[in-house]
């Protein structure tokens, strides 16, 4: 088959398509990051993405309340500031073991997000989709403008909010309680600190970002709600924290990552690359990105930051 | 810590706390239920019909607790010894595709009494070294082992669709040209017997309880198993102690997948007798909630498995008689998992303020993945 | 004044008696499914069948359906078929191939009860069994129309496929589709692409986006994940190939043609079968000839020349003068 595509037509394409499907990981991860430093595991990630992911959609469809997408947005994220409540509520305030309280919200949501979906839309509820946004002088750029700057406002949010999560954990009062009580609850305890506090802010955060990835998926990159869509992304993001050694620009190298493989993968496909004139096995390659995850991390020559000491250890005053 | 235990296990509130929490859960389901339409009182009704209704439904019940509690008695070994093994819904995969491929080329030649326990030790071995991999990641290279397990599940989901579609795929489906992704019916000499027809109990179920009480055996009273423990409770601790940490956490993440393995296994010899697409979906997670309920105690998965068992089908008949959409039943199981865990809060608290008043020990009490090994011996 | 009342009300109530009695009750029908009645596929054009014959038949009165979906893991599949039949349905449809084992199973403990599944042929003829209908689809001959279509309306000349995995139904269609725009328009390129998922909406976007990146302005593509990229493709102004279930209404200006699976003749001929007393044995292939298989049409404008192209495929695969192969050449 003869093409007149370019090596380079199809990279700055692969490369914009691998940033717009990064963005819902990216929020999810960095999201998981915070309540992790914090100290909390919330495995409840795949069921808040799934809640904003139809709440949001749903306002602004004509099967809702027709809204503008930006009040999609707030219900996601208020949706997930709930979740994320229930979430710190059972794991700090209760104590209870948080993998599997996590797995508990994952169902509730799964379930609960499904059921509204059959109730209130009675099948698949199309968005029309968030426009995507040329940044002014930026998208006329040659190459990087149609990479970069020709992406929907979630997009660019996403990635802002690397840097800015880099500064509120090493910059701000907050961010160091944050580590603080993730690292040694007992010693920011006795500094005044207040780690049930600190603790709920950062998984309540969490629970926001996770509603804003669904959201993202739902409203922004798809455009459709459909059942169960998120499909195990939720979990995929909580690995990339690991990935990540709890660092934002590590993270953010884990999501890109991963969508630039699933999108190579896909290229392989599309383009009927052949190996000795033998068609590649589909399923074959659509396992790559969760191999190379692992691969790259096998070889990545700096060893893993260690764990916050913390993580899934409940903090009760008066323990040594 | 041994006394606060004993106030833990003693406590009646301890067997008391997870029936409040499991009834609350369903009185906030009657909400649902009730914003649905439907009459909270006939839906759960027909919950305990379908579990426990008759001799049939409660074999049906104990065959759907099966491969909970194999891979639950899994995820025992691989929690106790320190390491979070996410993966048993791929090793679970893994085990059963071992096993098709077995008996569809080998298996039909040999008698039933050779067949069947090769068949098993071949889905115990796939599982095993599908386990073995992250594990061995995670001892040599450092990579978390959420993440490996997380991703190898994706992976052996695709393989296994790989396999269901190509080499595996029952040869009827080619000469039709339907091409469904399923494997051909295993032979007749590598089938678990039925128990009590038309349930689809199996022979399997004594192979689970063995299980259970082997590993129980094996974590508790030998040095193996302490070996595994200590590694689990306090990884420095265990190298001063001359314990090759590294070792002991391939084992258990091996030892785990094999468990998982045999739970594929068991359950396509005794109940589906081919491999198809959607083949035990889920069970690999239910499987670790199963195993957490039962305290990472092989002997407490026993009831627990059976506990989720009867949920399962209890809810496909709830899902039958009233009407209502499965995902009602995923929300539901969802509310039971928070209540239920959030009810340990409860015993706890009520082991401090009974040890405080007995004048002893700290009051220090934590529940983690990690602790919780630490505290049930 | 009292006694009036109390006449009318015995009247009312016997004649409603009456009426029941008449009836012999509804004719009751169960169907397990692997995805939901609202998926725009797979399982939902099933149930709209159901539901149409429903309809001819008189209404919930004469005939009553129970439904039970998202049933993917076969071990709770199997249970729900055999409640079903402990409950007294007359007919139990297991809708997945994957269900067949466990109907098998079953069937011989139920000799009064008629059961159907698909896709699939074995009506268990072979192991002494009478009760079973096995129904299967050609998806292949509409997959050829649509491809012949899809390949007179790309401007680019560039064509995509969004596929799930390479099995089953959604190969066959694949397969044909790919004979057919062959056929018509040799130069089209072809992108095949697969997400490996029956439901992975996301991985659907992620290929229709692609393809559409690799310059195709028509997709095509199966089951219940491709609602993704369909709404990709109605955003770029593209055109959509649709297969078993009308797409058209969510997507009025992408949506060409779907191929709709029509159930409605199957079921209703199973159904009068077993009024009559035969419980099974018939293998059903859904096609272009039996209208198992038909077209419905959206708003998009179609050039006359390539309804006409449609319409003299369609013609060629029921005279026998086309034939579609499931399998393509290597």
């Amino acid at each position: 088959m003869e093409s007149s595509r370019t090596l380079l037509d199809i990279l700055i394409a692969a490369s914009g398509l691998t940033l717009a499907a990064a963005t819902p990981f990216l929020f999810a991860a960095l999201g998981e990051l915070f309540a992790q430093r914090s100290g909390v595991l919330n495995l409840g990630v795949e069921g808040i993405m799934l809640m904003g992911a139809f709440t949001s959609v749903f306002v602004i469809s004509d099967k809702g309340f027709n809204a503008h997408p930006a009040v999609g947005l707030l219900v996601a994220m208020l949706v997930g500031a709930l979740m994320g409540l229930m979430m710190a509520f059972v794991s700090v305030t209760l104590q209870a073991e948080q993998g599997i309280s996590g797995i508990g919200l994952t169902l509730f949501g799964q379930g609960m997000s499904t059921l509204l979906f059959r109730v209130l839309a009675a099948g698949v509820i199309v968005a029309g989709g968030v426009e995507k946004i040329d940044l002014p002088v930026l998208s006329n750029l040659p190459v990087l403008g149609s990479i970069f700057f020709h992406q929907d406002i979630l997009t660019y949010a996403a990635f802002a909010l690397v840097p800015i999560s880099v500064w509120v954990l090493n910059r701000t009062t907050w961010g160091l309680q944050v580590r603080a009580v993730g690292q040694n609850p007992q010693a920011a305890d006795s500094m005044g600190v207040n780690v049930a506090r600190v603790r709920y802010s950062a998984v309540i955060l969490g629970g926001v970002l996770a509603g804003v990835a669904g959201a993202s998926l739902s409203m922004a990159l798809t455009g459709v709600f459909q059942e169960n869509m998120t499909a195990g992304r939720g979990f995929i993001a909580v690995a990339l924290v690991y990935f990540g050694g709890w660092s934002p620009w590590k993270v953010m190298a884990g999501a890109l990552l991963f969508s630039a493989a699933n999108n190579l993968q896909i290229w392989v496909q599309v383009l009927d690359v052949r190996v000795a004139g033998a068609a590649i096995p589909p399923n074959l390659l659509i396992m790559l990105p969760y191999v190379l995850t692992i691969v790259v991390l096998i070889f990545a020559r700096e060893r893993q930051r260690r764990e916050p000491a913390a993580l899934t250890k409940p903090f009760e005053r008066g323990e040594n | 810590m041994n006394l606060r235990k004993s106030l833990i296990e003693r406590d009646p509130v301890a067997i008391l706390a997870p029936v409040v929490a499991v009834a609350l859960a369903l009185v906030v389901g009657a909400g649902i239920l009730l914003a649905l339409g439907k009459d909270p009182m006939e839906a759960y009704g027909s919950m305990l019909k379908g579990a426990f209704g008759d001799a049939n439904r409660l074999n049906n019940t104990i065959t759907r607790a099966i491969p909970l509690l194999l891979v639950a008695i899994g995820i025992c070994i691989s929690f106790r010894g320190g390491v979070i093994n996410i993966g048993a819904e791929g090793q679970l995969f893994i085990g059963a595709v071992a096993v098709t491929a077995f008996s569809v080329t080998v298996g039909g030649s040999l008698p039933a009494i050779l067949a069947v326990p090769l068949a098993l030790l071949v889905g115990f071995s796939a599982g095993a070294a599908w386990g073995a991999i992250p594990g061995y990641l995670k001892a040599y290279f450092d990579v978390n082992e959420i993440l490996s397990t997380v991703m190898m599940n994706q992976i052996a989901t695709q393989m296994l669709l790989l396999l269901l579609s190509g080499p595996l795929i029952d040869p009827r489906e080619i000469q039709l040209g339907t091409r469904i992704p399923q494997s051909a019916q295993l032979p007749e000499s590598v089938w678990l017997g039925r128990l009590a027809p038309p349930s689809r109990l199996h022979t399997g179920v004594f192979i689970a309880l063995l299980a259970a009480v082997v590993v129980y055996l094996l974590l508790w009273r030998t040095p193996l198993g302490y070996r595994v423990r200590a590694v689990g409770q306090n990884k420095d601790a265990a190298r001063y102690a001359g314990i090759s940490v590294p070792l002991y956490m391939v084992l258990s993440l091996t030892l785990s997948g094999g468990l998982a393995g045999l739970a594929g296994t068991v359950e396509v010899m005794g109940v589906t007798r081919r491999m198809v697409e959607g083949f035990a979906v889920g069970y690999g997670f239910s499987g670790i909630v199963v195993a957490l309920f039962g305290r990472l105690h092989p002997l407490g998965a026993i009831p627990s498995a059976f506990f989720f068992g009867a949920l399962l089908t209890g809810a496909e008949q709830m899902q039958r008689t009233i009407q209502v959409p499965s995902a009602t039943m995923i929300a539901l199981q969802g509310l039971v998992v928070i209540f239920v865990v959030s009810s340990d809060v409860w015993v706890r608290r009520r082991a401090v303020r009974r040890a405080a008043r007995l004048g002893s020990e700290s009051p220090a009490v934590e529940l983690s993945m990690e602790t919780v090994a630490a505290e049930a011996k | 004044m009292k006694k009036i009342v109390l006449v009318v009300l015995v009247i009312a109530l016997l004649s409603l008696g009456g009426m029941t009695l008449a009836q012999d009750g509804p004719f009751r029908v169960a169907i397990v499914m692997p995805s939901s009645t609202t998926d725009i596929s797979w399982s939902q054009s099933i149930y709209q069948g159901l539901l149409d014959v429903q309809e001819a038949m008189g209404g919930e009165s004469a005939m009553e359906i129970a439904f039970t979906e998202g049933m993917f893991d076969v071990a709770a599949a199997a249970e729900t078929l055999r409640g079903y039949a402990e409950d007294g349905y007359d007919l139990i449809i297991a809708h997945g191939t994957q269900y067949g084992t466990s109907l098998f199973d079953i069937a011989p403990d139920f000799p009064d009860t008629s059961f159907a599944w698909g896709t699939a042929t074995d009506t268990g003829a072979e192991q002494g069994l009478s009760n079973i209908f096995a129904y299967e689809a050609s998806a292949e001959e509409g997959g050829y129309v649509n491809g012949v279509m899809a390949a007179l309306m790309t401007k680019n000349n560039i064509i995509g496929v969004v596929g799930p995995v390479q099995a089953g139904d959604a190969l066959l269609y694949i397969n044909g589709f790919i004979q057919g725009v062959k056929a018509t328009n040799p130069d089209a390129e072809l992108l095949v692409a697969y997400t490996g998922s029956f439901s992975d909406v996301a991985a659907g976007t992620d290929v229709a986006n692609t393809h559409i990146a690799a310059g195709a302005d028509v997709l095509t593509g199966t089951s219940q994940m491709v609602v993704g990229a369909i709404e990709a493709i109605q955003t770029e102004g593209g055109y959509w190939f649709g297969t078993q279930f009308d797409q058209s209404p969510q997507w009025p200006d992408a949506v060409v043609a779907s191929q709709v699976y029509n159930w409605a003749p199957t079921l209703a001929d199973m159904i009068t079968r077993i009024q009559s007393g035969e419980l099974g044995g018939v293998a059903y292939t859904l096609t272009l000839e039996n209208e198992g298989q038909t077209f419905v049409f959206g708003n998009v404008a179609i050039p006359a020349n390539v309804l006409a192209a449609a319409g003299e495929a369609a013609a060629g695969i029921l005279s026998g003068d086309i034939e579609v192969a499931r399998e393509l050449p290597q």
